[in-house]
């Protein structure tokens, strides 16, 4: 039995969206190098509307699939529809994960959550703060 | 193409224990503790391996019991020695931070039961002294469990000097030599070792079978009970297969060890020569006693589990400490031991040799691994960040 799904080996052999954008219009990075894996995601919105997005990712290969895989699942959509993402979203988008990865399709969902927040923060728009992760974890999750 | 430099994880079977083994598997099918001649046969074959594992370690035939490997045998050496002090009041046990979990975890259970265990530091080289060893030995200590090579990151540690300073102090000395066997010298006799172990599949043999060695007059616990196999110590029909496979591939590297062994090196060296030349890249383990075959190296900013698939997609078989590829929150504790952060400790890679590897298997390595650090190194935000 293979380690990963054909989709998740592809999005990882072949990410898409990655890299960084200059002028983002908001950037956002969770994770932290002690647990091995940090993602980072940046916007570029116009109206509203998320028009580019890329990332890096520090991890493992479902890390890096799962971000490839989310930034494809926001680009070109609302900033209401990238924030109605979820965890499990990109898990399934990706044909499943190992259980002991589960937490790599969180860290996606929350590095687009933290990039909206710092788009949100820098033009003043006023948010709910339970709706956006907690920055600067310091324990490593499984899930 | 496809380099296999996992060797340390597992090794190919090698001609010879598969010709040792599949008569056992065809026609010599009988068990050893049955008393008709087929029965008797494979106690013959037994017997003549026996006496062949011996001979490569120093030992006599009866100092050498069957298990079904190298955890077994850890397993079995230490609960065994415990047993011995406990019932001489002496309850402390020497090891060291770095002891494969097979070790460790057997010292973890002993600590519940009441022992008292202290691992010695390896400092950033990642090996011991004998004087730590001679400091640490007390009144009460009954065991000293130090392995004989890291699996990791390859320290060959001072076992013979440990050896003699156990004996003269009446401590008993264990040895995990999974990593050694086949490749290192081993006479237990001249190097003052009273249990060892060893596992068939790291030289060549086939996996699921292994060796304690226990010196003449150490008394053994029972790790599994049921008949009189292994003189009553281990019960359990004997893999007779596999323990055929086992000696005929032992003899074979005892007989070969120092021609494979400058080969291996050569090869290593050639590696850890170029692989030292990527930018923040750091050598593990001791660079001088190193086991022929070890090479391991941390690269910052990336992570090991993705390095390990992306050199799979080359045709390059290796292996890593990082968390990711371990299924547990933390990276691996040989390379905690020596003192490497978390987020540098992910990002390692141990590639392990045999004398089956070739030249052009280390071109193929030397080429592909620069290029996947610095790809990886490119979309890692910890590496951009650093810069």
């Amino acid at each position: 039995m293979a380690l990963y799904s054909e989709t998740v080996m592809d999005h990882f052999m072949n990410p898409r969206n990655v890299g960084s954008l200059e002028d983002a219009d908001g950037v956002g990075r969770v994770g932290n190098a002690k647990c091995g894996d940090i993602m980072k995601m940046y916007l570029k919105i116009r109206d509203n509307v998320i028009e580019d997005v890329k990332f890096e990712t520090f991890g493992c290969g479902s890390a890096i699939a799962s971000s490839s895989m989310a930034t494809e699942m926001v680009k070109g959509k609302t900033i209401d529809e990238a924030l109605a993402v979820t965890n499990k979203d990109v898990v399934a988008a990706l044909g499943g994960l190992p259980d002991y990865k589960l937490h790599c399709s969180v860290l996606a969902e929350e590095s687009i959550k933290s990039a909206v927040k710092n788009y949100y923060d820098r033009n003043g728009i006023a948010y709910d703060p339970k709706d956006f992760p907690e920055e600067d974890e310091d324990s490593c999750r499984m899930v | 193409m496809r380099v296999y430099a996992d060797n340390a994880a597992t090794t190919q079977m090698s001609e010879a224990a598969l010709a040792a083994m599949l008569p056992c598997l065809r026609e010599e099918y009988g068990n050893p503790s049955s008393l008709h001649s087929l029965g008797q046969k494979a106690a013959e074959i037994l017997w003549d391996s026996r006496e062949k594992v011996a001979a490569c370690i120093g030992a006599s035939p009866k100092e050498i019991y069957f298990t079904s490997g190298g955890s077994e045998a850890d397993n079995q050496a230490i609960i065994s020695a415990a047993r011995i002090g406990a019932e001489k009041g002496k309850r402390h046990i020497v090891s060291t931070s770095f002891e494969h979990h097979a070790v460790l975890h057997t010292l973890k259970a002993l600590e519940k039961a009441g022992f008292e265990v202290e691992l010695l530091p390896v400092g950033e080289i990642g090996n011991i002294t004998p004087d730590q060893v001679e400091a640490a030995i007390r009144p009460d200590t009954c065991l000293v469990t130090v392995m004989y090579a890291n699996n990791e990151i390859g320290s060959v540690l001072p076992v013979s000097e440990i050896g003699a300073i156990c004996r003269d102090k009446g401590v008993l000395f264990h040895t995990d030599a999974v990593q050694a066997a086949g490749h290192l010298p081993i006479d237990v006799s001249a190097q003052n070792i009273d249990l060892l172990s060893l596992s068939a599949h790291k030289f060549h043999g086939p996996k699921g079978v292994g060796v304690l060695y226990a010196r003449r007059g150490v008394r053994l616990t029972n790790v599994i009970n049921g008949g009189a196999q292994e003189r009553g110590k281990r019960a359990g029909t004997e893999n007779v297969a596999g323990i055929a496979g086992m000696a005929a591939a032992l003899e074979e590297a005892v007989s070969r060890l120092d021609e494979n062994a400058a080969k291996v090196t050569r090869l290593r060296d050639r590696l850890i020569e170029g692989l030292s030349q990527i930018p923040c890249s750091i050598l593990n383990g001791d660079p001088i006693k190193r086991l022929p075959g070890n090479v391991s190296f941390c690269f910052e900013g990336i992570e090991g589990e993705s390095l390990l698939l992306l050199l799979d997609a080359k045709g390059i078989c290796a292996s890593s400490g990082s968390a990711c590829t371990s299924g547990s929150l933390d990276p691996s504790h040989v390379l905690l031991a020596i003192g490497r952060p978390h987020e540098i400790a992910h990002g390692s890679l141990r590639l392990s040799l045999s004398e089956l590897n070739t030249d052009e298997d280390v071109d193929l390595i030397l080429a592909e691994v620069p290029r996947v650090v610095e790809y990886l190194r490119s979309i890692s935000p910890l590496w951009q960040e650093r810069r």
